[in-house]
């Protein structure tokens, strides 16, 4: 409840303060920009957790390779040729630092184990291609279906097509990555062996050669995320349909065809930017146990192995990487909306 | 009331019911000629928007309608048959929806919006032309850059004129409009209101107007039909009905009108309105009647038709002409000492990084026993006054002095003394009752906080108080879930009371009830003023309103003060523009008496 | 809001039936265990026989003692962090949400970067550097659930801070902790309540997927995570020891689901609120904010 400048028709907007100009002229290019940063500062709070985590607290590679009641002058060598005992800061910055310029360290056992340069990166490139192949495969089934089935399921609101699909979704939802996926294991191997049980694809070999190991992986992921993103579609589309401008188009007697294709879908279909956004991401947690679940060379197993053998910069490493993917998708997707979605750039 | 050769339009027996049988409205009947006005009256559970919606053969989800036929041009269409119906939609009959803001589509351009229904019913006219000329019949910019703003570029009042565009553009014989001002400042409802009515008259276009607003329907109907629980319950000219109704309930509505150029203290209607579950056998408005005898209460009366016009009552040849209340005696408004004196008060409102400045410069006094009202639009910085006054808001310059003594600008500093002496009651009675609280606690706890009470006394007082605002004693154990706005409101002022304060203030507190509650709650306040020697300071918009309670009045506009003065000086010889400009947009019960 | 509109939902039936048999197996299970969970019986990976209804796992022990015995832990763990994150969760909210000071954009700020992270993430590198046991696993749990909680609390207790009765007690004087406790307290129940089914959902989601990564727990446990892992290698042997727990977690979580869908119906409440949104999606599209 601002001053309204009521002169004319009633109207509503606040009467614009005299500021510095040029700050009311680009408000697009200034949300851009203030998200951009909000990304940028979200990433670096990110890689200060991911470098604590893994660094600071205790645990470190010198115990898990040696034991527990190692010796303590073994282990503080093995720390300093680790680099542990330089303050925490200055090797915060130095990892940062290598990390924008592309070099993500050393690995940690191996340095641990005697080598002088044993770097991170190539043990990672390999599993990363893997697993995005992974990963797009699945949002290119997803996207499509997730859209057709989320339009019936919220159109038939109330009918058996959406109580079937509702139900079916509510199951997965509620199941996790490696329960799905060991069912499908039982039932495409043990009991119809149909598929192989394990996805095993040798490092630097292109998954997509050999399309049968990726199935049950990708099925499960997709049975999942499906779920989630078609119950958040159906969601939207029935929010739309209540909505009063749909009922005064049905009252202006518009015909059904055109009042689903320009009120119903255009203004449903909206929020899927950001639920295709947050699929994406979840994703990037299933992966993780899916991989494991198949034994599919990709980042997430490649991340629990390291983690089990307490390799501390290969998993800061890794978790950069995802982390930074993360942020960079919702960053997109924030982006996208604004640009997509006219409303949103004059919020007063 | 029809010309040689039939009505225009007829609708016959329409009933809608919900899913359940529980019937919705029952056995409306209207009528109309080519180029009339029928206003249909009615407040909150009437069933007006839902005859509305009927109309074009709509029903809202949970609703059925199972009888009811419409007439229109020669062509007969059976309601009851959704497909029938939807042929007769646009092209015959066509809707003005209530709320501007939500009846646009997001996505649509203006010319995509009004393109859309010449596109359904005008094929082969260009949608272009037709735009454009449509826009300019209601009076907006005829522009290709103005056609192509979306929704959110375009003011409340812009809104509504391409809502009534759309429902031009194809020339039917009939509009239906549904409250179409809802949601305007008052002088751009007025603006509206005259833009209908030229739009009526130019091409002779028979409507349907739904409103609660009793002074707009007098001012735009030919006709008016009065709806309660369900059911018209009177039906005529509507000069003749509001004049001299033959209906209690119309009677006992017309009184509660608030009228600012005859200010008469308002007297509300007994009882409560019923809810859809609650209808009785019988009369629907018989356990409020006056004059009711034992076959109201088990017996539905027909339409009769009475001095005429059609009416729905079996005693109607007893109603009595309306009783309209008393003139309003004012009270001294200088000399004596201020209970709240308010000194060049300054605020602010922070948006983000904008700062807006809400009040400017404001001053008044409010004497012992009198009522200030202060009056404005929306944004005209009156509900920051009220709020900076109770200490929800802190004023950026000027002091507020109750009896004397500075207050505090955050409430939580005030000493309890001034806490205690001055109370706000706000305005969405929905929201100022704590739904987890039983209302005798709810009203027991300033009694307990302020005046330092036991828990054993203060609920007494709370009980005592409920019953000083005519709550019925067995609703003191209840949560506000099973009050009406008006019982709430009510609630809310025991509650105030219950700090034994001297000054009231009421933010706009009846600006969301019916006409005829809110006369009942002016009445009550009017009455516990007179008894409890409080003072009140009355924010309102409606000048009706404050011709009925108030001594002094302050018109803002910007947060700045136009004009103050005795309320009957101000309204019969306003100095500023702007207080004419209200003045003269405020709608007034047209009647001849 | 009677527990008897609830049990008519066809949902809420079939959840509580799913969810009670399934606890039942849990809580009750270890009572009637023929075999140490630990011991060996038999060889490994033998098929069903009179000793073994189940048959053995890899390691040759018992696959249905070690069921019986297996759910307590998936429970416990994932109840205490349910429990914690509502607390944690709810506080921050709270207070965030009904201060106007900078304590609102921080809390929420931090709020965010949590939300950030991937879940599974997360809890691995806080394995990586604090080392695992079970209490650090409710604790990462919490975490991770805890701002979800935060958010719906906040804009909850924001919305019911500028209502009428909340406005009247702050008129009134009355100190902040009284207000929290009888105006905003008691209204933010709804939101929660509604989310109750999710959040624990999650958190058993959550906890089986790191107890099957090998996280938070020492052998020989019996937890039904952990035997699918152990099991996959003889999946073609004994499928029994893969496949009875994975359909007893994935009941687990089916139930409590259901039920946790039925109560929010039967509230009527809106506002559940889907995982993890991003911070940006938060201001932009409401529409994520959806009634399930």
């Amino acid at each position: 409840m601002g001053v309204s400048a009521s002169a004319g028709d009633g109207r509503l907007t606040p009467a614009p303060t005299p500021g510095p100009s040029g700050r009311d002229a680009h408000p697009l290019a200034r949300f851009v920009a203030r998200r951009v940063a909000q990304g940028v500062a979200t990433l670096l709070v990110a890689s200060v957790c991911v470098f604590i985590g893994t660094s600071v607290l205790p645990g470190s590679p010198a115990t898990a390779l040696l034991g527990r009641d190692a010796n303590a002058k073994a282990v503080a060598e093995i720390d300093h040729r680790l680099g542990y005992d330089k303050p925490i800061v200055g090797r915060y910055l130095s990892w940062l630092e290598g990390a924008l310029h592309g070099d993500l360290g050393n690995s940690s056992i191996d340095i641990a184990q005697g080598a002088t340069k044993a770097p991170v990166w190539p043990i990672i490139r390999s599993p990363l291609a893997d697993t995005a192949t992974l990963a797009v495969i699945t949002i290119i089934l997803l996207i499509p279906l997730s859209l057709l089935m989320g339009l019936v399921a919220g159109l038939t609101a109330g009918r058996w097509p959406d109580h079937l699909l509702s139900t079916l979704t509510l199951v997965f939802i509620s199941m996790p990555e490696f329960v799905v996926g060991s069912l499908l294991i039982a039932v495409f191997f043990v009991a119809f062996n149909l598929l192989p049980p394990v996805s095993l694809v040798a490092p630097g070999v292109f998954p997509l050669l050999h399309p049968n190991v990726l199935v049950l992986p990708v099925l499960t992921l997709l049975g999942i995320s499906l779920a989630w993103t078609v119950r958040l579609i159906r969601v939207g589309v029935i929010e739309v349909v209540k909505t009063d401008y749909v009922r005064l188009a049905r009252l202006h007697g518009i015909s059904e065809r055109r009042v689903l294709r320009r009120y119903v879908l255009r203004n449903a279909l909206a929020p899927s930017i950001q639920i295709f956004a947050l699929s994406i991401q979840y994703l990037f947690g299933g992966v993780i146990v899916t991989e494991t679940v198949f034994s599919y060379p990709g980042l997430g197993r490649q991340l629990v192995n390291a983690v089990t053998s307490h390799d501390n910069t290969e998993v800061q490493a890794i978790a950069l990487i995802l982390a930074t993917i993360y942020i960079l998708i919702n960053v997109v997707a924030d982006l996208l909306v604004i640009v997509l979605v006219p409303k949103l750039r004059t919020t007063s | 009331m029809s010309r040689p050769g039939g009505p225009l339009l007829s609708v016959r027996d329409l009933t809608v019911v919900l899913t359940s049988g529980q019937p919705v409205i029952q056995d409306v009947c209207l009528s109309l000629d080519p180029g009339q006005t029928l206003g249909v009256v009615g407040e909150s559970g009437s069933g007006k928007t839902t005859t509305a919606l009927a109309l074009l053969g709509y029903a809202r989800p949970g609703m059925r309608i199972t009888s009811g036929e419409l007439e229109i041009s020669g062509e007969r269409v059976a309601l009851t048959d959704e497909k029938a119906a939807r042929g007769v939609r646009g092209r015959l009959v066509s809707h003005v929806p209530q709320d501007p803001s939500t009846n646009l589509n997001p996505a649509l351009r203006v010319a995509g919006a009004i393109g859309d229904v010449v596109h359904e019913h005008r094929p082969r006219v260009g949608v272009d032309s037709a735009v454009f000329d449509i826009l300019e019949r209601v009076h907006l910019p005829a522009t290709r850059a103005f056609a192509r703003r979306f929704p959110h570029q375009l003011s409340g009042g812009q809104k509504q004129r391409v809502l009534i565009a759309c429902a031009l553009v194809c020339e039917p014989p009939l509009i239906v409009l549904d409250e179409p001002t809802t949601g305007l400042d008052v002088v751009t409802q007025a603006r509206i209101l005259e833009e209908v009515e030229r739009l009526h008259r130019d091409r002779d276009i028979a409507m349907i107007y739904v409103s609660h607003d009793i002074a707009v329907i007098s001012q735009v109907a030919d006709y008016v039909a009065v709806m309660y629980g369900g059911f018209v319950v009177e039906q005529g000219a509507t000069d003749q009905v509001l004049s001299r109704p033959r209906h209690p309930y119309t009677r006992g509505l017309v009184a509660s009108v608030p009228d600012h150029t005859a200010p008469r203290r308002l007297r509300g209607i007994a009882g409560v309105a019923i809810g859809l579950e609650d209808r009785p056998p019988g009369c629907p408005f018989a356990p409020r009647c006056g004059q009711s005898v034992d076959r109201c209460s088990v017996e539905l009366p027909r339409l009769e038709h009475v001095d005429g016009r059609s009416v729905r009552c079996f005693e109607a040849g007893r109603t009595p002409p309306i009783a309209r209340g008393d003139a309003v005696a004012r009270h001294p408004t200088d000399g004596g000492d201020a209970l709240l004196s308010v000194e060049h008060l300054t605020a602010v409102h922070r948006v983000g990084r904008q700062t807006v400045v809400a009040t400017d410069d404001v001053s008044f006094r409010v004497h012992n026993g009198s009522c200030v009202a202060l009056v404005g639009e929306s944004g005209s910085g009156k509900t920051t006054i009220a709020r900076a006054i109770a200490g929800l808001h802190r004023p950026t310059a000027g002091r507020i002095l109750l009896a004397g003594a500075a207050l505090a600008p955050r409430a939580q500093k005030r000493p309890l003394e001034h806490r205690r002496r001055c109370q706000i009651i706000f305005q969405d009675p929905y929201e100022s009752l704590n739904p987890r609280v039983r209302i005798i606690n709810e009203v027991a706890r300033p009694a307990r906080v302020l005046r330092g009470l036991s828990k054993k006394e203060a609920a007494s007082e709370a009980a005592r108080l409920l019953e000083r605002v005519r709550m019925p004693a067995d609703l003191a154990a209840v949560f506000p879930g099973e009050l009406s706005g008006g019982e709430r409101q009510r609630v809310a002022i025991a509650r105030a009371l219950a700090a034994g304060p001297d000054l009231l203030v009421c933010d706009e507190i009846t600006s969301a009830l019916d006409v005829s509650v809110q006369a009942a709650v002016i009445e009550l306040l009017d009455e516990l003023r007179a008894s409890l020697s409080l003072s009140l300071l009355f924010i309102t918009h409606n000048l009706g309103v404050v011709a009925s309670i108030a001594d002094y009045v302050l018109i803002l506009d910007q947060g700045r003060v136009c004009e103050q003065g005795a309320v009957d000086r101000v309204f019969s010889d306003p100095q500023s523009p702007r207080t004419a400009e209200l003045l003269a947009a405020a709608p007034v019960l047209r009647a001849v008496l | 809001m009677s527990a008897l509109r609830f049990a008519g939902t066809g949902r809420g039936r079939v959840g509580l039936v799913i969810l009670g048999f399934v606890l039942a197996v849990a809580l009750l299970g270890p009572f009637f265990a023929p075999h140490d969970p630990a011991a060996l019986v038999g060889a490994p990976g033998s098929s069903p026989s009179g000793a073994s209804p189940l048959g053995t796992d890899g390691l040759g022990r018992d696959v249905l003692s070690r069921v019986l015995w297996g759910g307590r832990s998936v429970l416990w763990l994932s109840l205490s962090a349910t429990a914690l994150a509502f607390v944690v969760g709810t506080l921050i909210g709270a207070v965030a949400g009904y201060s106007r000071s900078l304590l609102d954009p921080l809390l929420m700020r931090l709020v965010d970067v949590v939300l950030s992270f991937p879940p599974i993430l997360f809890i691995l590198i806080i394995a990586t550097g604090v080392g695992e046991s079970e209490l650090i696993l409710v604790i990462e749990v919490a975490i991770v659930l805890a701002p979800g909680l935060a958010r719906i609390v906040y804009s909850a207790t924001r919305e019911i801070s500028v209502r009428g009765y909340t406005e009247a007690a702050v008129a009134r004087g009355e100190r902040t902790s009284a207000i929290l406790a009888r105006e905003i307290l008691p209204n933010i129940l709804g939101p929660l309540i509604a989310n109750l089914g999710l959040t624990v959902t999650f958190s058993v989601l959550l906890i089986a997927a790191v107890n099957f990564l090998g996280v938070g727990l020492q052998p020989p446990a019996a937890n039904w995570a952990l035997m699918i892992s152990e099991n996959r290698d003889i999946l073609s042997i004994n499928a029994w020891a893969t496949v009875v727990p994975a359909g007893l977690i994935g009941l687990l979580t089916i139930g409590v689901n259901l039920v946790g869908d039925a109560i929010s119906h039967t509230l009527g409440v809106a506002g559940r609120q889907a995982p993890t949104l991003t911070p940006g999606a938060a201001e932009l599209t409401p529409a994520a904010e959806l009634v399930r």
